[in-house]
């Protein structure tokens, strides 16, 4: 593929969460937001009693989902295309971007609406219609704001996070045809986006969504969302394609009732999202007369393969766990440098493209593994223990390599052990008196040793082991 | 069904910033002449009841042939019924059904106006998944009017759907 996908880190995150450090606006901005956010979904989830066995509940779902992924997508596609939908198979970005455009040319149009879709973001889909003549027009807010921006999404669930309500009302001015307000109240702001996409929606022909869930019994998509742009992308145009990763697949209907409750609590915040439309195949007279699904694999049966890391594939996008980060809180979702950013992105695009794509093998060190995420999860997926999984099987420089080779060599015999700890507690010694000053902690080391104190203080060997101080005690 | 679903429903609706108005069969055909005094024309979906319109005094529409940019005049009301309620999430579904119509007529105008009785509303959302009649219909769950927090994450009401939502309830039968 000549694109790079837009889940590839092209910076290693630390020299990207450096640059993001100096931005102050940006921290500004993001610390708002996500102290709001974190304060209004802990006072929705306190008001369900038995949160905890729903999230277990959720998570046997999606690993049982994960478990029989290829029966469940063939019966999803029989229950569709039974109810009139015609569904589509894709196995990686280029093939569904390739059905996306073939299926959009075949109406005769050069610009469709779009809802929010984290599926068609992380394929590249607005570029692949953009090369082949097609406007893909983005009618959810944020994503709005982030398209006229020419900027890329920094957030899951509000792509524009990052802006504040000046930055926003100064872009509409700039970019937006027909915008004059010079308040930047949010519902100045949000009308302004009514009055500009209303058009557009009444002219559109083809609408291109993803899914929340996707129900295999029944062939049904669910969509989730607030401001009724979805509803108006799933219901006034022609032709609809929906681009649905096979990990969004529920088995029953019935499972989407913890669903629906875990969902927008986690994610906005809120009971439940204004709307949620949920739409099986085509109904004459209602809404659109084609419905094209694709399925989209893209690196998810292989990571249905990996023992610890295949319970990623149990997110629901939420974004909860972008919202309680320290990381994510301080750095922005652009220093990940995928359409995934945060803690779930730190373990989902090194696996969608496995760890050797540009630099996704340094996302998996985007944590201090406090397990703040894991505890908001709603789907119960233990970040923190795919991360350390991760770093484990990820590539390492060779210094890294070697040195632990050697360690591993040393620590397999104990005489061999024995003599490398009593030659550091000698070398130790005259260090051991010039950093008495700092509590016998090593400042600042020579390179390559400088790479850990650069950050952090080295701990000395102690003066004695445990093991001579036994022989000494009680040995006599 | 019982006293208390309906009032939680209410309650919940309501923090929506949905205009929620509990009222008796007598009082209905009244309360919704006034609700939608101000419309330039009502929308009605197919089976609405006539004791709805007795009193309205506006201009009614058939939904079934309106064009959405039709749908899009200025003034425009819809009312409709619904198929269930949610109390937990003050939560109404609509399933295409008599008196709701195709999804753009609840979508395309900027006011909204549903009547619900109490025997359809159920406690929760996983209630609500079983008791669908039949959930291949195309559902539309709404709660409270079109809203975005994309600015700041702060809850704005009013962007691409009715900008306002008025719930009319009905008491349990006796």
């Amino acid at each position: 593929m000549s694109r790079q996908l837009p889940i590839v880190a092209v910076t290693p995150f630390p020299r990207a969460a450096a640059g993001a450090l100096r931005d102050a606006q940006l921290r500004a901005n993001l610390g708002r937001a996500t102290r709001t956010i974190r304060d209004k979904r802990a006072a929705v989830v306190a008001e369900v009693p038995d949160w905890d066995r729903l999230r277990d509940r959720a998570a046997r779902v999606k690993d049982d989902v994960i478990d029989r992924l290829p029966e469940l997508v063939a019966q999803f596609a029989r229950a569709a295309t039974a109810a009139g939908a015609t569904v589509h198979h894709a196995v990686d970005a280029a093939a569904a971007n390739t059905v996306v455009t073939e299926l959009v040319r075949a109406q005769g149009v050069d610009r469709v609406v779009k809802v929010k879709s984290m599926a068609t973001q992380e394929i590249g889909l607005n570029e692949a219609l953009a090369a082949a003549g097609v406007t893909a027009v983005e009618t959810d807010l944020a994503e709005l704001i982030v398209q006229l921006a020419d900027d890329t999404p920094s957030h899951i669930l509000v792509p524009a996070i990052h802006y504040n309500r000046g930055q926003i009302r100064e872009l509409f001015a700039r970019r937006m045809p027909g915008f004059h307000a010079d308040s930047d109240d949010p519902a100045v702001l949000a009308g302004a986006a009514r009055e500009y996409l209303r058009r557009t929606f009444l002219a559109a022909r083809v609408a291109i969504c993803g899914a929340n869930f996707a129900v295999a019994e029944t062939g049904s998509l669910v969509v989730v969302e607030s401001e009724g742009n979805g509803r108006m992308c799933l219901t006034l145009p022609d032709t609809l394609i929906a681009v649905v990763g096979v990990e969004k697949l529920l088995p029953r209907f019935a499972d989407l009732g913890d669903f629906l409750r875990l969902l927008p609590r986690s994610s906005t915040g809120e009971r439940m999202n204004p709307y949620t439309s949920i739409f099986t195949g085509v109904t004459p007279g209602d809404g659109p007369r084609r419905l094209h699904v694709v399925l989209l694999d893209n690196g998810r049966r292989r990571m249905a393969a990996d023992p610890v890391g295949r319970a990623a594939l149990r997110c629901i996008r939420c974004s909860a766990c972008l919202n309680v980060c320290p990381v994510y809180e301080r750095v922005g979702g652009h220093a990940y440098g995928s359409v995934y950013p945060g803690p779930i992105g730190a373990i989902l695009s090194p696996q969608l493209t496995g760890q050797d794509a540009g630099h996704n093998a340094t996302l998996p060190y985007a944590s201090t593994l406090c397990g703040a995420c894991y505890d908001v999860c709603p789907v119960k997926i233990d970040i923190p223990a795919i991360l350390v999984h991760l770093r484990q099987t990820g590539p390492k420089p060779a210094a890294e390599r070697a040195a632990m080779a050697w360690l591993a060599w040393t620590m397999r015999d104990r005489r061999r052990w024995r003599a490398a700890l009593r030659t550091a507690r000698a070398g130790g010694r005259p260090l051991r008196v010039l950093t008495r000053r700092h509590g016998g902690r090593l400042r600042r080391a020579p390179w390559p040793l400088s790479a850990w104190t650069a950050h952090r203080d080295a701990p000395l060997p102690a003066a004695e082991s445990f093991r001579d101080w036994w022989h000494r005690t009680h040995d006599s | 069904m019982t006293p208390e679903l309906s009032a939680l429903f209410a309650a919940r609706a309501g923090d929506y910033r949905a205009g929620v108005h509990p009222c008796t069969p007598a009082e209905l055909p009244d309360l919704l002449a006034t609700l939608l005094a101000g419309a330039s024309g009502v929308v009605l979906p197919a089976g609405t009841p006539p004791e709805w319109t007795a009193r309205l005094g506006r201009p009614t529409l058939s939904g079934d042939t309106l064009t959405a940019a039709q749908l899009d005049a200025p003034g425009l009301a819809v009312l409709t019924g619904c198929a269930l309620a949610v109390a937990e999430t003050g939560t109404l579904v609509l399933d295409g059904g008599v008196a709701q119509g195709r999804r753009l007529l609840t979508l395309v105008p900027d006011h909204h106006v549903c009547v619900v009785r109490a025997a359809q509303i159920v406690a929760d959302v996983p209630d609500l998944v079983i008791a669908l009649p039949d959930p291949t219909r195309p559902l539309t769950m709404i709660s409270g009017p079109s809203a975005t927090s994309d600015i700041e994450l702060n809850r704005v009401e009013g962007v691409h759907g009715p900008r306002r939502l008025d719930i009319v309830c009905l008491p349990p039968h006796r």
